[in-house]
C-alpha cells in the first residue's frame, strides 16, 4: 500500500478548483436540489442552470425522451431569470464552499451582455459560462455558437461587462469546432468548455409523430461520449486556454479519458439523474486511481495522451 | 429523502400485465405519504439509462414499501423478470402527496388502470365508511384484486371498456351517476390515470364545484425538480407557466392544471 495522498486541485487559470469535478449546467440545478441527497461541497465545482435576462418558461411538454444509452431534451433553457437567480437562489449558493459557475445565455448580443452586466460584483459567483448554442434572433435564428464570428462577439460583449473569469461553453453541431475555439480563445475567452447537446429527434412509429413537442432535442448521455471526447482532443490541440470536458461521463474511467485527452476539469451532466451521488463517486475513483498508481497530482495525469497506439493491445481497467 | 440499494422482497404478478412489487427501505417506507413516488433504476446499466417513477402503493410492516406497475416498455419489462433478493437503487419519497381527508365526507377516490397504486395507498388514510373506490379498467383480466395489495373496501365500484366486470363503460359515468343520485351532498375527488380520463374528471368536478385532486405523470429525467423535464402547464395567468410535476406535484388540485394544454 502506498501512503501518499494524491492531490486533485487542478487551476483553470485563477480560478482555483478542489478537484476536476464539476456539474453540468442543466442537470444539477441550483445545487439546492441535490443538497439532500450529496454533500455538494466535495464537489470541484457546480455549473448552475443557464440563466437568461428575464425568466423563461421553456418549451412544451413532452420535452424528454430517453434514446439507447442517452437522452435527447428540449427543455427551452426554462429559467428562473437573473433578478429571481439573484434573489432566491444566489444567497443559498453563497453559503458553499466550492465554486459556483453561472451559466448564462441571451438571445441576443444585448442579452448576453446584460446578464454579465448582471452578475458583476457579485460576490460567490466564481466563474461565467457562456452557453452560445442559443438562437440568434437578430440573425434569423441561426444559433451563436455555429459561427466562429458570431461566437467571438458573444464572447467580446461579456468580457467587457464581466468582472469574472469567462468561459465559453461551445456547441458540437458544427462543421469545425477548432475554428470556433480558436475564434473565441482570440476574443479573450478564459477557457472553452465543451461539449454541449448534440441535435437529434425520436419519432413514435405507431402515431407517427415526433416524441419531442419541440421535434428536435438535443442529445446527451454515455451515447455522445466518443465524440464529445474527440472534440475536447482537438479543440486542446488547437488552442492554448484551459478546457473543460464534457459529455456523457457516468464514471471516473470516463472521466480519465477526457483528463489525458487534455481537459482540466470536467462536467458530469445526464449522469446526475442516473445516480444523484455519481460526481462523488468521480472524485473518489479518480483519488484511488492515482493513490494506487503513486501519482502525486492529477495534474500529472492531464494532456498525458501518447499517440503511439501499443500494437500489443489495449491497456484494461484494473480496479 | 434518501437514494439507496433496495432488496426486493417479492416480485409478482397480480392481473394481466401488471406486477406488485415489494422493496425493503426503512427510510423510504417510514416517510412516505400516499401520493408521493419512487423513482428506480430497473437495473445496473445504461441502456435503459434513466430511471423510471413508480407510485408508492402502500408500505408493509415497518420497512417494506410496494410499487404496482404495468408492463407497458422496456424498462417495466426489465422490472418484472427481477427476483427476490436483487437490490434496485431507488431514490425517494419525492413530491407532494395528496391532502388526506378529514373523516366525516364522502372521499371518492377514482382509478384509471395502473392509476389505482396510489389510490390504494391513500384508502388506508381513509375511513372506509367516507369511501367509496371506482376502478376503471379495460377489462377483466386487467382488474386487481385490491386484497391482493391488503386492502379490504367495502364500496368499490368497477368500469370495464368490454363490460367484462361492473359497469360496461367508463369509469367517469361511475362519478356522473353518482353525482346524479347523491343530490347536494358535499364530496371530495381524489383521481389518478390516463390523462383524458383526468381530464373528463376535473370538467366535472370544477363545474359542480366538487373539490378534486389528481396525481398526473409527465416524463421525467431527475425526479428531484432539477432538470424541468416535467412539465405541465398551469391554468394561472401569473405567476409560474409551467409546474414541474416531480415537485409541485404530482398531485394537483384539479383546478390548478390548464387542461386545455393537454
Ligand atoms: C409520478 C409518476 C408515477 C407513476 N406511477 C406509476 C405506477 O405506480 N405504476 C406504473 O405502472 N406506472 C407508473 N408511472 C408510469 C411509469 O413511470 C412508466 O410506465 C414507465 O416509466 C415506463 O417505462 P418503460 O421503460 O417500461 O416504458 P418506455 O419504453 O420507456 O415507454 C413506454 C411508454 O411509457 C411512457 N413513459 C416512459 N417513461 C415515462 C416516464 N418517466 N413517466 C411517464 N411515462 C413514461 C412512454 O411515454 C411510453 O408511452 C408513473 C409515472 C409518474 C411520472
Ligand atoms: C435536461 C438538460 C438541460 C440542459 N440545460 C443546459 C443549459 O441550460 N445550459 C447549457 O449550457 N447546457 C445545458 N445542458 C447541456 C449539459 O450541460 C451538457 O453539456 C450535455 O448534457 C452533455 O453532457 P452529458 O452527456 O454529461 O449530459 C442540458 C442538458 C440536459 C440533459
Ligand atoms: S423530472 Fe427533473 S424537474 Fe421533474
Amino acid at each position: 500500500m502506498t501512503s501518499i495522498n494524491s492531490d486533485l486541485s487542478v487551476k483553470i487559470g485563477t480560478l482555483e478548483l478542489k478537484n476536476p469535478v464539476l456539474t453540468a449546467s442543466g442537470t444539477f440545478g441550483y445545487g439546492s436540489e441535490f443538497s439532500s441527497l450529496i454533500d455538494i461541497n466535495k464537489l470541484g465545482g457546480i455549473v448552475v442552470k443557464g440563466i437568461s435576462l428575464r425568466p423563461r418558461a421553456g418549451n412544451p411538454p413532452p420535452r424528454i425522451v430517453e434514446t439507447h444509452c442517452g437522452m435527447l431534451n428540449a427543455i427551452g433553457l426554462a429559467n428562473i431569470g437573473l433578478e429571481n437567480f439573484l434573489k432566491e437562489k444566489l444567497p443559498w449558493l453563497q453559503s458553499l464552499s466550492t465554486a459556483v459557475i453561472v451559466n448564462i445565455y441571451g438571445h441576443s448580443i444585448e442579452e448576453y451582455a446584460a446578464v454579465a452586466a448582471g452578475l458583476k460584483g457579485v460576490e460567490g459567483v466564481s466563474a461565467i459560462e457562456i452557453n452560445i448554442s442559443c438562437p440568434n434572433v437578430e440573425c434569423g435564428g441561426m444559433v451563436f455558437g455555429t459561427d466562429p464570428k458570431t461566437s467571438a462577439r458573444v464572447t467580446e460583449a461579456v468580457l467587457k461587462e464581466s468582472d469574472k473569469p469567462v468561459i465559453v461553453k461551445l456547441s458540437p453541431n458544427v462543421t469545425d469546432i477548432r475554428a470556433i475555439a480558436i475564434s473565441v480563445e482570440k476574443a479573450g475567452a478564459y477557457a472553452i468548455s465543451l461539449i454541449n447537446t448534440l441535435t437529434g429527434m425520436a419519432i413514435d412509429v405507431e402515431k407517427r409523430v415526433p416524441k419531442l413537442a419541440n421535434i428536435t432535442g438535443g442529445l446527451s448521455g454515455p451515447a455522445i461520449r466518443p465524440v464529445a471526447l474527440y472534440m475536447v482532443y482537438q479543440v486542446v490541440k488547437a488552442v492554448k486556454i484551459p478546457v473543460i470536458g464534457i459529455g456523457g461521463i457516468m464514471n471516473y474511467w470516463d472521466a480519465l479519458e477526457f483528463l489525458i485527452a487534455g481537459a482540466r476539469a470536467i462536467q458530469v451532466g445526464t449522469a446526475n439523474f442516473v445516480e444523484p451521488d455519481v460526481s462523488l463517486d468521480i472524485i473518489e475513483g479518480l483519488k484511488r486511481f492515482c493513490m494506487d498508481r503513486e501519482i502525486i497530482s492529477i495534474d500529472d495525469i492531464i494532456g498525458t495522451l501518447n499517440e503511439k497506439v501499443d500494437p500489443g493491445g489495449q491497456g484494461t481497467r484494473t480496479n | 429523502m434518501i437514494e439507496q440499494e433496495s432488496e426486493v422482497i417479492f416480485n409478482k404478478k397480480v392481473a394481466d400485465g401488471t406486477f406488485l412489487m415489494g422493496l425493503r427501505s426503512y427510510e423510504i417506507s417510514s416517510g412516505a405519504k400516499p401520493g408521493q413516488f419512487v423513482m428506480l433504476r430497473v437495473r445496473q446499466s445504461f441502456d435503459p439509462l434513466l430511471r423510471r417513477p413508480f407510485s408508492i402503493c402502500g408500505t408493509r410492516e415497518d420497512d417494506i414499501f410496494l410499487i404496482l406497475y404495468r408492463l407497458v416498455g422496456r424498462g417495466t419489462t426489465i422490472l418484472s423478470h427481477v427476483g427476490e433478493g436483487t437490490k434496485l437503487s431507488v431514490t425517494g419519497p419525492l413530491g407532494k402527496g395528496f391532502d388526506i381527508p378529514k373523516p366525516g365526507r364522502k372521499s371518492l377516490l377514482i382509478a384509471g388502470g395502473i392509476g389505482i397504486a396510489p389510490l390504494i395507498f391513500l384508502a388506508r388514510k381513509i375511513k372506509m365508511i367516507d369511501l367509496i373506490f371506482m376502478a376503471g379498467y379495460g377489462s377483466l383480466k386487467e382488474v386487481i384484486d385490491l386484497e391482493s395489495a391488503g386492502l379490504k373496501v367495502p364500496d368499490i365500484r368497477i368500469a370495464t371498456d368490454d363490460g367484462t366486470l361492473g359497469h360496461k363503460g367508463l369509469v367517469t359515468d361511475l362519478l356522473e351517476s353518482y353525482m346524479t343520485m347523491s343530490g347536494n351532498e358535499m364530496f371530495k375527488v381524489f383521481s389518478c390515470g390516463p390523462l383524458h380520463m383526468l381530464k373528463r374528471i376535473a370538467a366535472i368536478t370544477i363545474n359542480s364545484g366538487a373539490e378534486c385532486q389528481v396525481s398526473l405523470e409527465a416524463s421525467m429525467a431527475c425526479g428531484l425538480g432539477a432538470c424541468q423535464s416535467c412539465a405541465v402547464k398551469s391554468s394561472s395567468d401569473q405567476g409560474m407557466v409551467y409546474y414541474h410535476v416531480c415537485r409541485d406535484g404530482p398531485v394537483f388540485p384539479a383546478k390548478s392544471i390548464d387542461w386545455k394544454s393537454i
